[in-house]
């Protein structure tokens, strides 16, 4: 029997450098590396692994092919079922994902599917892509709301069955949070922008720039630009404040504002790129999803002295993808838990001083499953902090709901969409991601994307 | 792109440009604003539409040289392009048939008042402007707002056009000679002239819409660096205004925030006076 092969590390930069820079954090596996990952996977008959990918990835054939060492026809085989995996394989939620349910990982460690999934993208994006087939043009137009993961994948695939695809897009380039949320550190903006070329090689017209709701709507798209469905992709594009005193005073950003400046505007590159962003010598990020993770890795990349992320449950219940974590914890991140701020305090010059907090302890299991914090009566101290990064999430961002009448949203004012088609309640109008689930992940809204341009399909073969 | 077909220069450092702009031409009203990018590394800068022409499809711009972006854009030529002009943004002026107004600009503010004022005249409205301005050399767009007004004033802080004084006492002047009627107040220009004309007002009773000009981002409400406090809740300017009932503004809050990114400012303008190969 061949000795017992060990899950194969991720070669990353190492963290006191990389906590300074911007490049890739996780450097990728070489070939030698990833033959040998692919060599544990054991082929299962019935892959548990795909029951765990939203998008169910074709995982032992794609596996298969990397340890005959075509790459490319890997790469084809992903791409059957997921048109982004050098994003996924990147940036998925693995271990909820694919990896919970691989039958290795019962008894020791799971393939490092992700791993070997962003391989072989990189693999493709080097060697050149095959760009897929479009179908014979049907003559049917269909109208794509928000470049992000949901909708590029939904023109995409609308694109390769031959209709002719238009994407609005309101920021001055597309890819959504793969731009603007995610930092270059974790999904380098060139990946995001040859996936948007090949899109453009399909024939799918990008206009950015433009602001459905203000510079058109949904039904001026439809019935006057003859539009014959339409699918809204908006993402989750409002940024929640805590509603807590001092929430106004200079030094207090959304972390999608800390971000944007950095990442979309490259305000890391300032005065070489155009737009400043500030960040003080010791910053709080409120938060532990991958929002508050990217913004307090950002600090330290920016110059801060220190970053601490303030979390009210404990490190158990962060709902950050582990790696990140992990990343955040090697860079130095400073995390104090079980700890909520209740009052940000300025200066003279309405400047963030401090940040008064209350340290929690755990008591019962909420509704959530998880066991809620609970306040410890006179804990209260201040955290000396310059600067307070608010990440404790997004909701749905109104311009195209408010403006499109007949469209059934939920309370949160989240789009209503069939759990199967993702048709809403407005007939030939279709929606997903973000703007339907609330802030989830880039493979789910990139599998409702899929899911929805079937349904498109149907619909407009049947008009 | 977005081609400049054409430029004027108004007074030193604040140019006129018409932009080519459709998809913003066909729908832009008063009070809404666009998004510019000069170029491919530029920041993203809110300006307020002056004007737009719906058959030519162009927008028109006035922008004065503040900081180091709005230099880049004052450099650009007629045949140049903007990398970016998205809008129209904002929620458009509530133009009613209010009786007799006011319309208060000060400095650059007349060009976002100009639209608004016309919108206003049309609807019915007794118009009376007010362009007030530190001297005479920086005011701008007389004719064009004399010939939507119904009367125009000029006032300059040294006297050396129309009445001596803020703009704030050509308004008082105003209210007198219209026997204290006036019905509803716009003002238009630097926070403290605006908080000038709010406070005046207030115990007048006069509702006065202000134009809030908050840093901003993207413009579309995704980023919340344009909050302001208006009536003791948060408000995103670029989506929930620009414009705002005066009298529930946080001024002080509002004059804070934009000065935040003051000291980068200087960083950038220190690149543009050498020229930027020096790596300072
Ligand atoms: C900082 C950050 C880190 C994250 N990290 C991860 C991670 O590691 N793994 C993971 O799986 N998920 C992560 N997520 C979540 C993931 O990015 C999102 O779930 C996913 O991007 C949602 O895709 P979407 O297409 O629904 O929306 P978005 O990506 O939000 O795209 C929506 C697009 O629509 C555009 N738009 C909005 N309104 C309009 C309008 N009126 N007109 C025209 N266009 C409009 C927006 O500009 C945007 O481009 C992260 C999110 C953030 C913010
Ligand atoms: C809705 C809206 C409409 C606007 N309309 C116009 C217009 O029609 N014409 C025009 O010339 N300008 C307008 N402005 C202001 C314009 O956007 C700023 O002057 C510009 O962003 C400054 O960029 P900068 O890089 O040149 O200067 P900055 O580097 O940003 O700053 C230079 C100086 O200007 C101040 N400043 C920064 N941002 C603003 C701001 N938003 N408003 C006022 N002062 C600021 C700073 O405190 C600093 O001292 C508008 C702003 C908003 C929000
Ligand atoms: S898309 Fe994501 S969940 Fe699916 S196999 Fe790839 S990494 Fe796993
Ligand atoms: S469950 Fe694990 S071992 Fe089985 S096919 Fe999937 S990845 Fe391979
Ligand atoms: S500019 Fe970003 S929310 Fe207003």
């Amino acid at each position: 029997m061949l000795e017992k092969v060990e899950r194969q590390a991720m070669p990353c930069q190492d963290p006191a450098e990389r906590a300074r820079n911007f490049s890739e954090v996780a450097l990728g596996y070489d070939e030698e590396t990833a033959l040998l990952e692919a060599s544990r996977c054991l082929q299962c008959k019935k892959p548990l692994c795909r029951q765990g990918c939203p998008v169910e990835v074709l995982i032992p054939d794609f596996i298969n092919l990397v340890k005959e060492r075509d790459f490319m026809g890997a790469a084809q085989k992903l791409k059957e079922k997921n048109n982004l995996p050098a994003v996924c394989g990147r940036v998925c939620p693995q271990e909820n994902q694919c990896e919970s349910k691989c039958i290795l990982g019962k008894k020791g460690e799971s393939v490092a599917i992700g791993r070997l999934e962003r391989f072989v993208a990189d693999y493709e994006l080097a060697h050149g892509s095959v760009t897929p087939e479009t179908g014979v043009p049907t003559g049917k137009k269909a109208a794509i709301i928000g470049g992000g993961p949901a909708g590029l994948t939904c023109a995409a695939d609308l694109a390769k069955l031959g209709h002719s695809v238009t994407v609005f897009e309101a920021l001055h380039v597309a890819g959504g949070v793969l731009m603007y949320g995610i930092p270059e550190f974790r999904l380098p903006k060139n990946v995001v922008q040859t996936e948007i070329q090949n899109l453009k090689k399909l024939g799918v017209e990008i206009k950015t720039n433009m602001v459905v709701g203000k510079a058109t709507s949904v039904e001026e798209l439809m019935e006057k630009d003859g539009f014959d469905a339409v699918f809204i992709g908006t993402g989750a594009g409002l940024p929640y404040f805590m509603n807590i005193p001092g929430e106004n005073l200079l030094g207090v950003y959304s972390a999608n504002e800390f971000l944007t400046r950095s990442n979309l505007m490259k305000a890391y590159q300032f005065p070489e790129a155009d737009t400043p962003t500030k960040v003080g010598k010791r910053v709080a990020v409120l938060g532990a999803g991958n929002v508050a993770m990217d913004a307090s890795r950002t600090a330290l990349r920016l110059g801060a002295e220190e970053s601490i992320i303030v979390y009210r449950r404990s490190r158990d219940e962060m709902p950050a993808r582990h790696e990140e974590l992990e990343h955040a914890e090697e860079e130095g991140v400073n995390f104090q838990l079980l700890t909520n701020p209740i009052e940000i305090i300025g200066d003279e010059n309405g400047v963030v001083k401090g940040m008064k907090c209350l340290r929690y302890e755990l008591g019962e299991p909420d509704a959530s499953g998880r066991r809620s914090p609970v306040a410890i009566p006179g804990s209260e101290f201040v955290l000396d902090v310059d600067t307070v990064v608010v990440a404790i999430g997004q909701g749905p961002n109104p311009l195209v709901t408010k403006t499109t009448p007949g469209l059934e949203l939920n309370r949160k004012g989240n789009i209503v969409a069939d759990p199967e088609t993702f048709a809403t309640s407005k007939p030939g109008v279709f929606a997903g991601g973000d703007i339907v689930t609330g802030a989830a992940t880039v493979i789910l809204a990139m599998g409702a994307g899929k899911t929805a341009a079937k349904a498109i399909d149907e619909y407009l073969k049947n008009k | 792109m977005y081609p400049i077909v054409k430029r004027r220069d108004l007074t030193k450092g604040i140019v006129l440009f018409e932009v080519e702009a459709p998809a913003v031409a066909a729908k832009a009203l008063a009070g809404q604003f666009v998004i510019v990018r000069a170029n491919e590394k530029a920041e993203r800068i809110p300006l307020t539409v002056m004007d737009f022409n719906r058959e030519k499809g162009t927008i028109t711009i006035v922008v004065q040289e503040v900081g180091y972006s709005s230099t880049i854009i004052n450099r650009l030529q007629e045949g140049d392009a903007f990398q970016d002009f998205v809008g129209p943004l904002g929620v458009p002026t509530e133009i009613e048939n209010y009786g007799r107004v006011a319309c208060v600009a000060g400095g650059l503010g007349a060009a976002p008042m100009y639209p608004i004022a016309r919108a206003l005249k049309e609807a019915g409205n007794e118009v009376i402007s007010i362009i007030g301005a530190r001297n005479k050399d920086l005011i701008i767009l007389t004719e064009e707002m004399e010939a939507v007004s119904s009367k125009l004033v000029i006032s300059t802080d040294d006297g050396s056009a129309g009445i001596k004084g803020y703009a704030a006492t050509a308004l008082a002047q105003v209210l007198e000679e219209n026997g204290g009627k006036i019905d509803h107040v716009w003002a238009i220009g630097p926070m403290v002239m605006m908080r000038s004309i709010v406070e005046f007002t207030r115990p007048l009773g006069i509702k006065t819409i202000v134009s809030m000009n908050p840093i901003m981002v993207d413009g579309t409400g995704m980023c919340g660096a344009c909050r302001i406090s208006v009536g003791g809740e948060t408000k995103f300017a670029c989506v929930d205004g620009p414009e705002f009932d005066g009298h529930l503004v946080d001024f002080d809050l509002a004059m804070r925030r934009l000065a935040y990114f003051k000291d980068a400012e200087k960083r950038a303008m220190a690149r543009l006076d050498c020229g930027g190969d020096c790596g300072c």
